[in-house]
């Protein structure tokens, strides 16, 4: 499928990518435009999350080239990847968020690392964070140990903002395993960052009825190789088996939604 | 076969280690520094493992005292105990116990936090938010232990040669002059020096292998448990078989100044 010729915030020509002996990715080609998001389905094991560790340079491609924010990132130097990395929000599988730190210490890190800003000047940052993310502020002082599971995954979201303003949103399955309620408050977050703030966006995940309300852009991959590329429409009528047996499951209840947004 | 395939398997690791020894070295000396982390590790890292080794450095110098009398008491030389004292501790059972304690204890503990984070994608984490994993994690430790193991060796020492000497003198009856006159006889420059370059490769030994298993865990919890017994058994072998080293190589060289 040629990848359409407009601006792109990351896009992927040809990329490869393997572990040890297999294949984890081969010849992925895909295109996400400035304040788009996009999600992308897949069995586990079908190389979703090391699309989100290529894109924030957590791992090299073997070949192919992949391209952040304009610039070509596929042979750049850590230097280089360290200047990018500040505009890119990682929200990692089980939140990632740092035992050993408070809340507050987990969300003001990008800023205690990196500034020599006053602390209390990073206490105000990281409570602004907290309020426009709908989190108490009594969470400040509290350790990750102490929190839910939901808690956990959007503390991790306001880790990812606080950093600075990103321009891109990686989100890796930020709603599996999660009640209802905390799933629709993650739901929620990630559509007013897409809103407010305009970030470019890649959701990891397997919970189709919200990735519908978040985009309409589908990315399907199959062992490593990306068998959807499309819309919402287009996926539900897609003719690929592998799209067709991973829709299965959903297939009445997807129906259902669409229907309820037309 | 299976030979063959344990070869392997430990060349790979070697060229591992080594690759991961340089990435560290090349960190060592630049910045950023992470000064505070490095407190705090000295605090945990040698602080923490205080009393262990004044546990360890009691008994086996009371044991080894015990043992020395007996035998020495048969060639009426009961009055030298100070002195042959004093070169096993130095020399050997200082800094190889102190070493093996400390690899016991830390290698494990630094072993099992890096590989949890690694398990639980906080080191991803840190290198997405511009943090470079091995100068936050593995630097800190390495200078706290390079620092910290040498003073714990040093308070080994003592507290072995005091714990031989409530030895020497309420069960082996020897005079209290007696025994300390032994004792500073033997502490010359040469016994000093090999008891003091020890400490400080066993740290470089330690804070290398457990932090490169730390980063290397793989396999979730099974993983983080394989690791560290794997760390605490690598740095164990590691430093006695450099122990050993050192008596055949440098031992022969300071002759002159023991």
């Amino acid at each position: 499928m040629p990848l359409p010729a407009g601006p792109a915030m990351i896009r992927f020509e040809t990329v490869s990518f393997r572990y040890g002996a297999g294949p984890v990715l081969s010849n992925v080609s895909f295109h996400v435009a400035p304040g788009e998001t996009v999600v992308i389905f897949g069995i586990s094991g079908s190389g979703k999350s090391t699309i989100l560790k290529l894109v924030a340079g957590l791992i090299r491609p073997q070949a192919g080239r992949i391209f952040v924010n304009g610039q070509d990132m596929s042979q750049a130097s850590e230097s280089d990847w360290r200047q990018l990395r500040p505009k890119i929000g990682f929200v990692f599988q089980g939140g990632a968020l740092f035992d050993s730190m408070t809340v507050g210490e987990n969300v003001g890190f990008y800023l205690l690392e990196h500034t020599d800003k006053p602390l209390s000047e990073i206490e105000a940052s990281v409570r602004q964070t907290l309020r426009f993310l709908n989190l108490s502020e009594d969470l400040i002082d509290l350790l990750p140990d102490s929190l839910s599971g939901g808690m956990q995954r959007r503390v991790a979201i306001g880790r990812a903002v606080a950093a600075v303003d990103p321009l891109i949103m990686l989100y890796d399955e930020p709603t599996t395993g999660l009640d209802p309620i905390s799933t629709r408050a993650i739901t929620e977050m990630i559509l007013k960052l897409r809103d407010v703030k305009k970030v470019s966006s890649i959701v990891v995940t397997h919970e189709i009825a919200d990735a519908f309300e978040v985009t309409d852009h589908f990315i399907v991959l199959h062992d490593g190789l990306i068998v959807f590329d499309g819309t919402g429409a287009e996926m539900l009528k897609s003719t690929n088996e592998h799209v067709r047996e991973f829709l299965a499951p959903f297939i009445d209840s997807v129906r259902a939604l669409t229907a309820s947004f037309d | 076969m299976v030979l063959l395939s344990i070869l392997k398997r430990f060349a790979w690791d070697t060229q591992e280690l080594a690759k991961y020894s340089l990435r560290l070295g090349r960190r060592l000396f630049t910045r950023p520094f992470y000064f505070m982390e490095m407190v705090e590790q000295m605090y945990f890292l040698g602080v923490g493992s205080l009393f262990l080794v004044v546990l360890t450095g009691t008994f086996a110098g009371q044991g080894l005292a015990l043992q020395f009398s007996i035998e020495l008491a048969d060639f009426g030389s009961k009055n030298y105990l100070g002195r042959v004292l004093t070169i096993s501790i130095v020399r050997e059972l200082g800094p190889v116990l102190t070493g093996l304690m400390v690899a016991a204890r830390v290698a494990a503990g630094v072993t099992a936090e890096i590989g949890s984070m690694k398990s639980s994608e906080q080191i991803d984490a840190l290198t997405a938010f511009g943090v470079d994993p091995i100068r936050k994690l593995a630097v800190p430790r390495f200078w706290a232990l390079l620092i910290m193991l040498p003073v714990l060796t040093i308070i080994c020492d003592f507290v072995a040669i005091t714990g031989g000497y409530l030895i020497a003198v309420y069960v082996a009856h020897i005079s209290a002059s007696a025994y300390w006159t032994n004792v500073i006889h033997k502490l010359t420059l040469g016994n000093m020096v090999i008891g003091l370059t020890k400490p400080f490769l066993y740290a470089v030994i330690i804070s290398t292998i457990s932090t490169h298993m730390g980063f290397s865990t793989e396999g979730g919890t099974k993983g983080v448990g394989r690791s560290t017994t794997d760390s605490v058994v690598a740095c164990s072998i590691t430093i006695l078989f450099v122990n050993f080293l050192i008596a055949r190589l440098v031992t022969p060289l300071l002759k002159g100044v023991m």
